[in-house]
């Protein structure tokens, strides 16, 4: 379950409230269902209970009051751990991939290396992929059970889908360095005009 | 000290011996650098991919690799043999006999048909007439191509012209195939045919250097070595 560290990701860059989280996050993550607003406080909840996130104010101009929630250095460390283990090879699209490889490409700046995470996730792909060929070509009586030929080759094949997405995000990154990420860290003054500051540049 | 004739080490017995040993490999083509120090190492019994963005210098590396270009830095040993010391007649030589290769566009001799064209590596190495038409004639069946050994290469489709030229690397059984892309204008009947072929001299003990672009291939490999702008971004151990 990945939703906490993309959380984490959406306070490396300063103190947020949960609204702004969730539209950050809607930003990051078109294509997933928005985030519920109970969601964002429960795993926000969950972050303080265990460390990685804490409460360093609230923001209430022109609105409702908001708790504003930092990252906290075991916070950093658990993301930078999260973003060193390739997402599990499954070869049906797990969210999982794209949230870390989005996650590290937005991070990089923050102390994370995406060129090495994407690396990382292309070595975990092709030695699966590497498995489900030598499954298939080298059995040791010859035949292979049609059934797990034409699943090993549907997993082979959406493997091959993952990285060809892969590459395309590793070239994205290297064509667009991310923007400097603006780094608020008062909290009780944040301007409310504002609060999405981390959208993605267009 | 350069010897006569480059002699070819015995893969078999000694599996550690690196088949290839690039090291700090530069090339530029004029000003357009296209490697950048590239380091390289293969044993026997390994299929290596390289991979890359294209620009990225694949062909450049295989051409390299393969003495048909010469380095601007660093050197290039191909079975043990340096082939800076090597005179030019030497390492065509070792080419002939030791190292298949196939590039991009698979190039035959154009006037020559098929059968000779084939046979070409085993009969400038001083082979009979007979037995290298026989040698080619084994080659070009296994690739499918046992009806077009008249054909010169003109009347050939792309993929058969691709086939051609890997049953032309192949024919003198060499210890170390480097290939450039060797099927991707083939059918996947045809690059089934043309990997299996390769991947025999993988099993006999010998190397494949095998440049693509096809995920699902490189991860037929042992090892994806991948390159980004001349360099080599990773080279990842994929048994
Ligand atoms: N004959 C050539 N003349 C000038 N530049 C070349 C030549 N061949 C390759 N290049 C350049 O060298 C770089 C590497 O090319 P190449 O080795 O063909 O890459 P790849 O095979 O990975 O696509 C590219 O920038 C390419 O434009
Ligand atoms: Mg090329």
């Amino acid at each position: 379950m990945a939703i906490g560290e993309v959380h984490l990701a959406l306070l490396l860059s300063g103190p947020r409230h949960g609204y702004d989280i969730k539209r950050a996050h809607d930003a990051w993550f078109p294509a997933e269902r928005p985030l519920a607003f109970g969601q964002v406080y429960a795993t926000l909840g969950r972050l303080v209970r265990d460390g990685h996130a804490e409460v360093v104010g609230t923001h209430s101009e022109g609105g409702p009051e908001r708790t504003v929630y930092a990252i906290t250095g075991s916070g950093r460390e658990r993301l930078l751990t999260w973003l060193d283990e390739p997402a599990p090879p499954a070869g049906t699209t797990g969210e999982e991939i794209i949230r870390k490889t989005v996650v590290a490409l937005h991070s990089t700046t923050s102390g994370a290396d995406a060129e090495r995470v994407l690396s990382a996730q292309r070595a975990a792909h092709l030695r699966r992929m590497r498995q489900l060929q030598r499954r298939s070509t080298e059995q040791p009586g010859g035949d292979v059970d049609l059934a797990v030929r034409l699943a090993d080759r549907h997993a082979l094949l959406h493997l091959d889908a993952d990285l060809r997405w892969l590459e395309e995000a590793a070239e994205a990154l290297r064509a667009q360095p991310p923007a400097a990420s603006t780094t608020s860290t008062t909290t009780t003054t944040t301007p409310t005009t504002t609060p999405d500051d981390q959208e993605p540049q267009p | 000290m350069s010897p006569d004739r480059p002699s070819s080490p015995d893969v078999l017995a000694e599996p550690a011996h690196p088949l290839v040993r690039l090291a700090g490999l530069t090339h530029a083509h004029g000003r357009t650098p296209a490697l950048r120090g590239v380091d390289l190492e293969v044993g026997a019994g390994t299929a290596v991919a390289v991979t890359g963005a294209s620009g990225s210098g694949k062909s450049t590396l295989l051409h390299v690799a393969a003495g048909l270009l010469q380095p601007d830095a660093g050197s290039v040993q191909l079975l043990g043999h340096d082939l800076a010391r090597l005179d030019d007649a030497e390492r065509a030589q070792l080419r002939r006999r030791d190292v298949g290769i196939v590039l991009q566009y698979g190039q035959l001799v154009p006037d020559l048909p098929l059968l000779d064209g084939v046979a070409l590596p085993l009969l400038l190495d001083g082979s009979a007439l007979g037995p290298a038409r026989d040698a080619s004639r084994a080659a070009l069946a296994g690739v499918g191509l046992a009806d077009a050994e008249d054909a010169v290469p003109a009347e050939l489709s792309g993929g058969q012209a691709q086939l051609a030229a890997v049953a032309r690397a192949l024919v003198a059984q060499p210890h170390l195939v480097l290939a450039d892309e060797p099927v991707a204008s083939l059918d996947p009947a045809g690059a089934a045919l043309a990997l299996d072929l390769l991947w025999g001299v993988v099993a006999r003990g010998g190397a494949l250097v095998l440049v693509t672009h096809d995920n699902v291939l490189a991860a037929r490999c042992d090892r994806e070595v991948r390159l980004a702008h001349g360099g080599v971004q990773h080279d990842l151990d994929l048994r």
